[in-house]
Formats: structure tokens, C-alpha cells, sequence
């Protein structure tokens, strides 16, 4: 499809200014670790499984080097050093402190913990980058679906239950699939451990349950000739354990938001800026494929009249993407079908927001949502909403296409509700393949023209952001019409000031070979 | 017209209408487990008719791959209701939608209502507060953070309730949602009755209107406990809000 004709002068000067306010956030934030991230470090030095308690060792581990005041230093050295000192594991070393047969200590020779924490890490870093070229192989020899690639959810709560309902969405015609987390995992400040069987509305996100749904969709893959993607979340209390979960386990997607949880989980501010750079990293260095959350403003915000927060929202989680080595085709920002209806050219407005996302960010693998909001337990009406989605995803060049379901007033979908949807979805992606190319915007004509306004008013409300800097903003109800403050919130006990000293091997090793 | 015909109410019998009165058509869809073949189909028929369906037909049939088959049918329903004997018994109160609770408030209270929520005492589990406070709700239903009348505090979890009842008066709460998820030998009975004392003794009882939420929390138990209303699972923020705004008016207009 031609293209709007939108200002570039006005893109680029929306871009600077959410490149300064990312960075003004990150250097703010530099001087920071979590609890989470040295609990991720330990996990990527391969500390794993639980104490009698179900407690994770790492848990175990951060708490015992809190308790000894040495987690201002970094975990990686102090655990690198006992680990030389003693001739154990990491993950012995874990076993020991959390049996009380062990207290750790600042290391003898500081130089040499480094040095041997930064190999144990590179490691690391080497099995993760196999499985990056794993999933190469993998798509190169059987091969992968033509964009918008169809994404299902699955949601039972039970890992294997969810097996079964993935290789039946994958045999259907879903691309992606995305294993739900149980309700209330996002606020766990720990990661359970091991296969799971119960959950609340979804899936305990666990190394393990990884493991498996990796298998299961490599196998099915192999058979119907497509490689099927895996997603989890990796947002909450807990984002950079399960980044490097999944960097080793090899999912490739993930949802990944530099402001979703304080905004919708009211998650504290500082924790989620330290926690999604660290993530952000390790999704990168392992090619994941992150999700943005931007749609979910739309689902409390008016769609039309908040649009531009969507796209300021874009470009702020685009510059604290790259900051953590993300490369545009690596950047899942997010968007959706939300206006009302009943909105007279509502779609055409539609067509417009997603039009101008895509040019805006030409590389972006984005990810558009299905109509929620305005989904009633009319399904046949419903049935329509989604295959006008459906429309604008092909017309617009969309990646990431979540199917929406006619029943997602009703319940989780019935088996049927899924085979419905992809129906649906092939049925417009097929019969429109080729409309972007044959059809053009009418020059100044609605859809450019609220193009050019959404845009317009995204250099706007960036600019204000940038004046007041990026906390104040979100504690002025920007994004969503909700606010939060920077000492509020869940999770600010997890926040640690870094000591002068203050070491850790990933970043160098990872922001370095992120390619 | 003798008077035992007077007192009869008048019959009223509905069915389903498709283009004739009372030809009963309805239409129907489900899975069978089952890949499909002409006995599957045949199964399909025989159900519908099971149902209570005369003639039906399978109009549209597939396969849907895995040992799963699709269905359409019509038929025409044998059952009839009559209406005139149809009584539904009226909730307390009516839930309203988010739109309608905040045109409510509006226009009852002309400020914002004021929910305070916490999880108290040794209660960590904040997955129903939250889901009853928070933006994004649970099941699709927004939280009251997102109702544009409702200020909404959720203090979280473990919250003393000292430290509750202090901020109930600081913020002048209207309302106060207690949450109660995990219990240990009936733990959350005190633990409520605790709260309730409290507002007492704090002469602040009869101010705010006290609702308690939790899986294992009905309403006659909330009443028994000294609140003004309990809510179990399958209850959302607007359940929640109807009833409190529903209960400022009834205080208000006295």
C-alpha cells in the first residue's frame, strides 16, 4: 500500500525526545541492582531448584548475601569466590548457605572471583547463544509461517493439559503459542519451581514447565512443517529470572514492557526500570522476540482518544530497547483494535493508528491486539469485530497477530472457539493477501489526515514527558489514566543501592554479542 | 365471568420463533471428540434430538483435526414456557455497569467515593484485592482503579488493622473492602472481627460502609461478623461498587 504521508521531521523529533527521556530514566537507574537480578545472575551461573520449603536457592542465596550486607557488591563475585575457595558449584555453593553450612564472605582475591565469575558467565552466554542458533536451524530447515504469524493462547493450568491444547492450535494453524501464567504470578517475588499442575486462569511460569512446551512444539513443528514460536511473560516481580529462563530453554517470545507493571500491576517504578533493562539484555542476547504492552492502555483509556499515548509509549519502550541491545526486528511494540464500534469510521481510524505504527517503525515486529473492550456476548457480531481486525492486520503489514476470539466476553476458549478464529483469520488473510499493494491512501484525505494528527499530538505529549521527566509523567496518569509514584508500589524493599564495586558479568559479555 | 376464572392468571406459552409462531427453530453448534465421519455426523443428529430438537439437521460439518469434529444444526425445539408463571427473584441490589456506577456517584455524592482496600493481618494472598482495586481487574472486569469516580487505595498485603482504620480516617474512606484469602484455623474470623472492633471503638463505624471478599466469605457470614456486606469468588469490582454506592444512597436518604 502507498504510504501516508506523514513528517518525517516530526518522527525524528518524537524519537529524540523518547531517546532522552529513556536515557535520563537508565542513568538515574544505573546506579541500582535488584534482588531479581542477582537472583537471575545466580540462576545464569546455574543456581537452581528449591529448599525443603519450596523456597528457590537463589531466593535462598540473595537473602543470605542481604543478611551478610555483600549483595551491594553483586552476587556473582562473592558466590564465584567461595566457589574457587571451596572448590564447589554455584549451585553447591547455594545448597550449603541454604543448609547453614555455609557463610559466605567477601572474596579473598577479588581480581580472581572476577575473573572466574566471567567465565562461568560466558559460559553461560555460549549455551544460550547455541540455542539462538538452534532455533536458526530449526526455522531454516522446517521452515516458518508467512506474516501476520496467528497467535493462541493456551491456559489450563496445567503444563501438560497445555501441551495437549498447543499441538492442537499448532495442527489448526496457530504460529505462536502463549502458555498464560496463573493469576497473581507477576506479584510472586520468587519463580516456583518445577513442572505444575494447578493454576489460577493460566500457568506457573517455571524452568521446567519451559522445558516442556519446548519439546512438545519443536516436535509438532517438525511434523506439520513450521516452526512454532513459544511465549511466556516476563514482567512482574520477577522479569530477569525469567528472561534467563527462557534464554536457556529457548523460548522465543516474550512479553517484556518497560512500564506495564508499574502501571497495571502497580509494581514500584525503580524496580521495574532496573528489572526490564537487565531483562531486556538477556532477551536480546538469546534473539527473543519481546512484547510490548501498549494495547492495554487502550482497554482502560478511550482508543481514539488516547492513541498518541500508544505511540509515545512505542517510542519510549523502542530507546529503552535498544539501550538493553534490542534490535528492531527484535521489538514486539504493541498496539490494538479498541475503538468503539459504534464510533461512526471508527475502522478507518483504525487503519490509520495502525498504518502509522508501521511506518513509524518500518523494522518493528509488531504485535496487534484483537478487539476486547467492545467484545459482548454477541458472538456473531463479535465474529465480525474480529474479522474486521483481521482486515486491517494484512492491509497494514502487521507481524504478531493475536487471534481474537468471538466468545472472549464469555469465557476461555472452547476448542471450537479457536478453530473459529483461525478460520477466520486465513479465510481474510488469504483472500486480501495482495490489497495493501493494489490500494492508496487518498492523499489528505481522513485516514492521513488523523494520521498526521495522532502523530502530531505524539510530539506533543513527548515533549512534555521529556520536560517533566518520565516518573513524574507516569504520576500524572499518562499512560492508562493511572498513576503511580516512584516510591510506591510493590517491590521497592527489592531495590539496592550498587556498591562502588559493584560487579556483574553479563553486561559486558551480553551487550557486547547481542548481533 | 365466575370468580375461580378471575383469579386464574392468564396462560402465556413461548417458544423459540424462526419465521412461523411456534415453529421452535433454534440453531446450535458444538465439538464432538471425534473425527468426523458419517457416524460422527449421525451422533451429532441423534444428540440434537436428545436435546429436544424435532427434524434437526447437521448443516455444516468438519473436521478439525487432533479427533475433533465441528457441528452447525438446526432444529425445532419441542419445549414450551409459560411466561405468566415466571417469577425472578431481584437481588438486593442491581449491578450496574462501570459507566453507569460513575454516573451514579456523580450524581448522588457529586465527589469522588472513596474505596480502601487491604489484605489485613497475616494475609499475603492479594490476588482478590487486587483484582477487585487494581487497573486491570480480573476476567475482563476493570478494577476500580479505572472507575473515573472512584478513588481507589489498595494498601496491599498484611496490612495491621491499626494501620487500616488510621488511614481510613486520614483519607475519609467511604468504603472499606477487607480481603481474607488464606486462612489457618479460622484465623480470618478474628482477624475480621478484630477490624470491626476497631471502627468501634474508633467511633467511625457507622461512617464507612465495610465490605469483606474472599473465597471462603459469604454474605451471611459477613453479616454475622459485623459487616455491611460479603462477597465470594465470581464477584467483580462492580458487584463491589453497585452495592456500596447502592448503600450510600439508602444511608443518605434517611
Amino acid at each position: 500500500m502507498t504510504r501516508l504521508n506523514l513528517d518525517q521531521g516530526q518522527i525524528d523529533r518524537a524519537r529524540e525526545s523518547a531517546r532522552r527521556i529513556a536515557h535520563r530514566v537508565f542513568d538515574e537507574m544505573s546506579q541500582y541492582t535488584t534482588t531479581t537480578v542477582e537472583r537471575a545472575t545466580l540462576r545464569l551461573m546455574g543456581v537452581d531448584g528449591v529448599d525443603d520449603n519450596q523456597i528457590p536457592l537463589p531466593n535462598r542465596l540473595v537473602a543470605h548475601l542481604q543478611e551478610q550486607k555483600l549483595l551491594p557488591h553483586g552476587a556473582a563475585a562473592v558466590v564465584a569466590g567461595a566457589m574457587e575457595e571451596h572448590g564447589l558449584t554455584a549451585q553447591q555453593v547455594a545448597e550449603a548457605v541454604a543448609a547453614g553450612k555455609l557463610v559466605l564472605a567477601a572474596p579473598k582475591h577479588d581480581k580472581a572471583a572476577r575473573k572466574s565469575a566471567e567465565a562461568i558467565a560466558a559460559k553461560t552466554c555460549d549455551h544460550i547463544a547455541a540455542q539462538r542458533s538452534l532455533r536458526a536451524q530449526q526455522i531454516d530447515k522446517v521452515g516458518e509461517a508467512r506474516t501476520p504469524w496467528l497467535y493462541l493462547i493456551v491456559a489450563t493450568g496445567n503444563i501438560h493439559e497445555d501441551i495437549v491444547q498447543a499441538r492442537a492450535a499448532a495442527e489448526q494453524g496457530a504460529d505462536i503459542v502463549a502458555v498464560i501464567r496463573s493469576t497473581g504470578q507477576s506479584l510472586l517475588d520468587y519463580v516456583p519451581y518445577g513442572a505444575t499442575t494447578e493454576g489460577f486462569g493460566g500457568t506457573y511460569a517455571t524452568q521446567e514447565n519451559f522445558r516442556l512446551m519446548r519439546a512438545a512444539l519443536d516436535e509438532v513443528g517438525a511434523k506439520i512443517g513450521r516452526y512454532i514460536r513459544l511465549t511466556n511473560y516476563c514482567s512482574g516481580l520477577c522479569m530477569p529470572e525469567i528472561a534467563a529462563m527462557g534464554a536457556m530453554e529457548r523460548l522465543d517470545m516474550m512479553l517484556n514492557d518497560s512500564m506495564y507493571g508499574i502501571i497495571f500491576r502497580d509494581i514500584n517504578m525503580k524496580r521495574t526500570f532496573i528489572d526490564q533493562f537487565f531483562s531486556r539484555m538477556v532477551n536480546a542476547y538469546a534473539g527473543i522476540i519481546i512484547n510490548t504492552g501498549e494495547d492495554n492502555y487502550l482497554t482502560t483509556a478511550d482508543a481514539f482518544d488516547a492513541a498518541h499515548t500508544v505511540l509515545a509509549s512505542q517510542l519510549i519502550n523502542e530507546q529503552f530497547a535498544y539501550i538493553s541491545g534490542l534490535k528492531p526486528d527484535q521489538m514486539g511494540l504493541g498496539h490494538a483494535f479498541e475503538i468503539n464500534p459504534d464510533l461512526e469510521n471508527g475502522f478507518l481510524w483504525e487503519v490509520a493508528h495502525a498504518q502509522l505504527v508501521r511506518q513509524v517503525f518500518p523494522e518493528a515486529c509488531l504485535k496487534y491486539m484483537p478487539p476486547t473492550k467492545h467484545m459482548t456476548g454477541n458472538i456473531f457480531r463479535g465474529h465480525i469485530q474480529d474479522a474486521l481486525f483481521n482486515v486491517v492486520s494484512t492491509l497494514t503489514g502487521q507481524n504478531i497477530h493475536l487471534l481474537g476470539m468471538m466468545t472472549e466476553a464469555i469465557h476461555t476458549p472452547f476448542i471450537q472457539d479457536r478453530f473459529l478464529a483461525i478460520q477466520n483469520a486465513k479465510y481474510v488473510f488469504g483472500t486480501m493477501r495482495d490489497l495493501h499493494d493494489e490500494v492508496e491512501f487518498k492523499a489528505g484525505g481522513r485516514i492521513e489526515s488523523r494520521a498526521q494528527q495522532v502523530l502530531a499530538e505524539t510530539v506533543g505529549i513527548l515533549a512534555d514527558i521529556e520536560k517533566i521527566g518520565l516518573p513524574a509523567a507516569i504520576g500524572r496518569g499518562t499512560f492508562a489514566d493511572i498513576s503511580r509514584t516512584m516510591e510506591g508500589g510493590k517491590g521497592l524493599d527489592g531495590v539496592i543501592a550498587k556498591a562502588s564495586d559493584y560487579y556483574n558479568p553479563f553486561p559486558d559479555l551480553m551487550l557486547a554479542g547481542a548481533n | 365471568m365466575s370468580e375461580h376464572l378471575t383469579n386464574q392468571i392468564a396462560e402465556n406459552w413461548v417458544k423459540p420463533y424462526g419465521d412461523t409462531m411456534n415453529d421452535g427453530r433454534v440453531q446450535l453448534s458444538f465439538t464432538l471428540p471425534v473425527a468426523l465421519d458419517e457416524n460422527a455426523k449421525e451422533a451429532a443428529r441423534q444428540l440434537a434430538l436428545e436435546m429436544g430438537l424435532d427434524e434437526p439437521a447437521v448443516v455444516h460439518a468438519e473436521d478439525m483435526g487432533q479427533g475433533f469434529s465441528f457441528y452447525v444444526l438446526y432444529g425445532q425445539c419441542k419445549h414450551r414456557v409459560d411466561l405468566s408463571r415466571i417469577k425472578v427473584a431481584k437481588p438486593e441490589f442491581e449491578t450496574l455497569d462501570k459507566e453507569a456506577i460513575d454516573a451514579l456517584i456523580a450524581d448522588k455524592m457529586g465527589r469522588k467515593m472513596v474505596f480502601l482496600g487491604a489484605c489485613i493481618e497475616t494475609d499475603a494472598h492479594t490476588v482478590g484485592i487486587d483484582a477487585i482495586m487494581n487497573m486491570k481487574g480480573y476476567n475482563g472486569h476493570k478494577g476500580l482503579e479505572s472507575y473515573h469516580e472512584v478513588c481507589a487505595i489498595n494498601m496491599g498485603a498484611q496490612v495491621d488493622s491499626e494501620e487500616l482504620v488510621a488511614r481510613a480516617i486520614e483519607e475519609q474512606a467511604d468504603v472499606i473492602l477487607v480481603s481474607q484469602v488464606v486462612t489457618q484455623k479460622n484465623i480470618h474470623l478474628d482477624n475480621l472481627t478484630r477490624l470491626s472492633d476497631l471502627l468501634e471503638a474508633e467511633g467511625i463505624r457507622d461512617r464507612v460502609i465495610l465490605v469483606v471478599g474472599g473465597p471462603r466469605i459469604t454474605h451471611e457470614l459477613a453479616k454475622e461478623l459485623g459487616y455491611d456486606a460479603g462477597f465470594g469468588t465470581k464477584s467483580y469490582a462492580e458487584d463491589v461498587a453497585s452495592f456500596a454506592i447502592n448503600e450510600w444512597i439508602k444511608r443518605h436518604a434517611a
